[in-house]
């Protein structure tokens, strides 16, 4: 089967050890994590997990289904690269004197639609976003001004699905309201007898 | 637990500070409150310099818990599971700090690959000292992340009574599992005022599954219209009570009944539809069937390798129906038509009104063929051998016979597992414990234990092999300790018995470190002061047989059985199930 590139965002609980667990699955299923990203979500408490991966649309159903049955995992969206909007971020440093050698660098910076984030008589910095195929473009055209380093981000991933996550989560916290109130319930009841 | 900012009214307040001022206890303490609450009476386990802190308040607590002092921390955690097993409680088991701790893990991970609900509990070292590599440390939270359905660490004594809750309520719900609680030296002894309130919902755990109704609507025309049906039965079906619903449909729809190792027991052996044993080593009706079976019903079960055999030349013609409760087992191995994702019990309610009744006495009747090739060509011969020496499945049989098919067996692994389970006939649910997923050897003896002390009015006998007997014996010492009346059967090949046949079949019979030099065991067990025998022919068999089974003590006996016996039918690695071989 073909093997393509798939996005997971996995929103979970705040807890130690998550990434772990994740981990532990796809090191089983030996599935190579391209990109990993983790920060807090819309929802207060809620972290996301971004993870790309490249393997099969069976294997990456069969492996959101396992993540999804970590406990404290709440919602695992599956999407291949047209149903998402993404971004990822590089940085490159590169001598000041590849600078000098011409207008080829602003050219390429310009062209490229990145931008100086510093200019130092020791060293320029370049910042580019974009999807990784960009990134590597301009890798590559810089690298014969002599690059001292090179940096690339995890991938950031919003979904361009309607249903919100904070509407699972609505739906899953009445579901709580609804369980508490069935147990005040049977406590006033007991309190009344 | 009780969250003051989340309160709602002003009473609920004011209780919250009644219950803060009126008691404060340890958090060793308030930890076996919490068991208490959640119906716990009963531990097994091994203290140790991190745990003393608990082991201490057990001395105080020991009128409402029971404490079964095992030999070795594996032995606590099957004893803890065989225990959940007969009867349908959670099983708990305490361990110390690294080693203890560490000592968990097979036995924790044979409750994990088995879906058994066992309650772990390990001690830590101060929490100042983790990450430290201080004296008896050990990640165990990073060790057992993999083989739990959850775990967790405690590191201030205020924690405890929501995790313990927490993972009672984990442990048991949904697919259930092993959990793992691992409270540092300083939350045992820090104090907290205690108030337990059980854990019935977590935002991101949903086990109660909405009920797949236009699923099971689908699956009950395919059934209905179905001229080859098999239902294939696991554990999901003991686990969910649902062992009346299912004889219910069976009969109802007059589909034979195949059963997984774990599924075993869980229809009766003696009912007319009952189609036997799936997978390498089951009956041959079942196997070679489900390759001409038009529609399969599976319940509760998982299509484990060992099941299946050659995926893909498994079930050709069937449209599958896959009734499971874990929706990351669904589509896993084998591709299913129709997914329920309920709960057994409840999707065979709902079903159950919806299909017609129907007797496939045709179809029954291939069953009944091969069955009858099997008893002459298999069965008969293990069973009712005339000469020679002695065979497991005639022992098997004859205890069978003798207990009417209603007690507690418990097998280790390899042949004398594979004997029990195809020639023990069981009548009663959740009468067959054994290690199925793992293939744990050593299980058998500390699991004996675990549900003879569940189940003490049901006679409770063991099937073990010599190889696996070695590997727990010192739990000897348990049942001599707590007098625990199990009756131990060993068979003596002096072989490891299944890997040498392994070895006769595919290795060119070179026996490579699978013969046994063994020990005197009736020695052994006159050392722990258990009545032992060593049978040796076939004349003493049944004599022995009933002393055991009449003995009120716990009873060991030895049985020299055929040193290269083989068991059959296999399916062996690699071939198609309806590729079963009756004969080597």
């Amino acid at each position: 089967m073909v093997k393509k590139e798939y996005t997971l965002s996995i929103f979970t609980e705040d807890h130690i050890g998550i990434l772990n667990q994740i981990t532990i699955i796809l090191t089983r299923r030996q599935i190579n994590i391209e990109s990993i990203t983790a920060s807090e979500s819309a929802v207060k408490g809620v972290q996301l997990i971004t993870l790309a991966i490249r393997t099969t649309d069976d294997m990456v159903r069969k492996v959101a289904r396992q993540i999804e049955k970590i406990i404290d995992v709440i919602k695992v969206f599956v999407h291949t690269s047209d149903e998402i909007v993404y971004q990822e971020l590089a940085l490159f440093k590169l001598s000041t004197k590849s600078l000098l050698s011409g207008n080829i660098i602003d050219h390429l910076v310009r062209s490229h639609n990145a931008r100086f984030l510093e200019i130092t008589s020791e060293y320029i910095v370049i910042e580019k976003t974009g999807h990784k195929n960009e990134i590597l473009r301009l890798l590559n055209e810089l690298e014969p001004f002599g690059i001292l380093q090179y940096v690339r981000s995890g991938r950031v991933a919003v979904t361009r699905q309607v249903k919100e996550f904070h509407e699972y989560l609505k739906e899953l916290n009445e579901a709580l309201r609804e369980e508490e109130k069935e147990e005040s319930g049977i406590f006033n009841r007991l309190k009344e007898k | 637990m009780f969250n003051y900012d989340k309160a709602e009214s002003m009473t609920e307040r004011a209780e919250f500070y009644e219950e803060k001022t009126t008691e404060e206890i340890t958090g060793a303490e308030a930890l076996l409150r919490c068991l208490i609450e959640e119906g716990v009476d009963t531990i097994f386990g091994y203290p140790g310099g991190a745990i003393m802190p608990v082991y201490d308040k057990l001395l105080d607590y020991k009128e409402k818990i029971r404490h079964i002092l095992t030999r070795h921390e594996q032995g606590a955690a099957h004893a803890a599971q065989a225990y959940a097993m007969v009867t349908g409680k959670p099983g708990v088991a305490f361990a110390t700090s690294g080693p203890g701790a560490t000592n968990l893990i097979t036995g924790i991970a044979n409750a994990y690959l088995d879906s058994v609900p066992v309650v772990f509990i390990t001690a830590q070292v101060v929490s100042s000292l983790i990450g430290t590599d201080a004296f008896q440390e050990t990640d165990i939270i990073g060790i057992s992340m993999p083989v739990t359905k959850w775990n967790c660490q405690i590191k201030r004594a205020e924690e405890i009574p929501e995790m313990v809750a927490k993972a009672f309520y984990i442990a048991t719900t949904g697919r259930p599992g092993p959990v793992l609680i691992d409270i540092t030296k300083d939350a045992q002894t820090g104090k907290l005022p205690f108030k337990y309130k059980k854990c019935r919902f977590i935002r991101s755990y949903n086990p109660r599954k909405p009920l797949k109704k236009k699923e099971i609507e689908s699956a009950a025309i395919l059934i209905n219209h179905a001229e080859k049906p098999l239902i294939l039965a696991g554990h999901g079906v003991l686990i969910s009570k649902a062992e009346n619903e299912l004889r219910e449909f069976a009969e109802k729809t007059g589909i034979p009944v195949a059963v997984t190792l774990l599924g075993m027991s869980c229809f009766p052996a003696n009912h007319r539809l009952y189609a036997g044993m799936l997978g390498m080593h089951g009956n041959l009706a079942p196997n070679k069937l489900t390759n001409e079976a038009d529609v399969i019903i599976a319940i509760g079960m998982r299509f484990d390798d060992r099941v299946t055999g050659n995926l893909k030349k498994y079930a050709p013609e069937a449209r599958i129906i896959h009734i499971e409760i874990d929706e990351a087992e669904i589509n896993k191995n084998v591709n299913v038509d129709i997914e329920i994702n309920n709960d057994a019990r409840e999707a065979l309610k709902y079903l159950i009104p919806l299909v017609n009744p129907n007797s496939h006495e045709r179809w029954l009747r291939e069953f009944r063929i091969n069955d009858k090739i099997e008893y002459n060509t298999v069965i008969k011969p293990e069973i009712k051998p005339e000469k020679g020496p002695i065979k497991m499945g005639e022992v098997v049989n004859m205890v069978s016979e003798l207990t009417k098919g209603e007690a507690i067996i418990v097998t280790d692994v390899g042949q004398n597992q594979m004997a029990a389970a195809r020639y023990y006939k069981f009548i009663n649910p959740n009468t067959l414990i054994t290690s199925g997923g793992m293939g744990t050897m050593g299980f058998g003896l500390p699991a004996s234990i675990g549900a003879k002390i569940g189940k003490p009015d049901v006679p409770v006998i063991a099937f073990l092999g010599d190889g696996g007997f070695q590997m727990t014996i010192q739990e000897l010492g348990t049942i001599l300790h707590h007098n625990i009346p199990v009756k131990l059967i060993m068979f003596n090949n002096f072989f490891l018995g299944m890997v040498r046949q392994w070895q006769d079949m595919f290795f060119q019979k070179r026996y490579a470190s699978t013969e046994l030099v063994n020990p005197d065991f009736v020695k052994i067990c006159s050392g722990y002061d258990i009545p032992a025998e060593r049978v040796t022919e076939r004349e003493e068999l049944t004599q022995a047989i009933t002393r055991m089974l009449n003995a009120n003590s716990p009873y060991f006996l030895e049985i020299h059985v055929e040193k290269e016996g083989t068991i059959l039918p296999m399916v062996e690695p690699g071939a198609s199930v309806s590729e079963v071989k009756i004969s080597k």
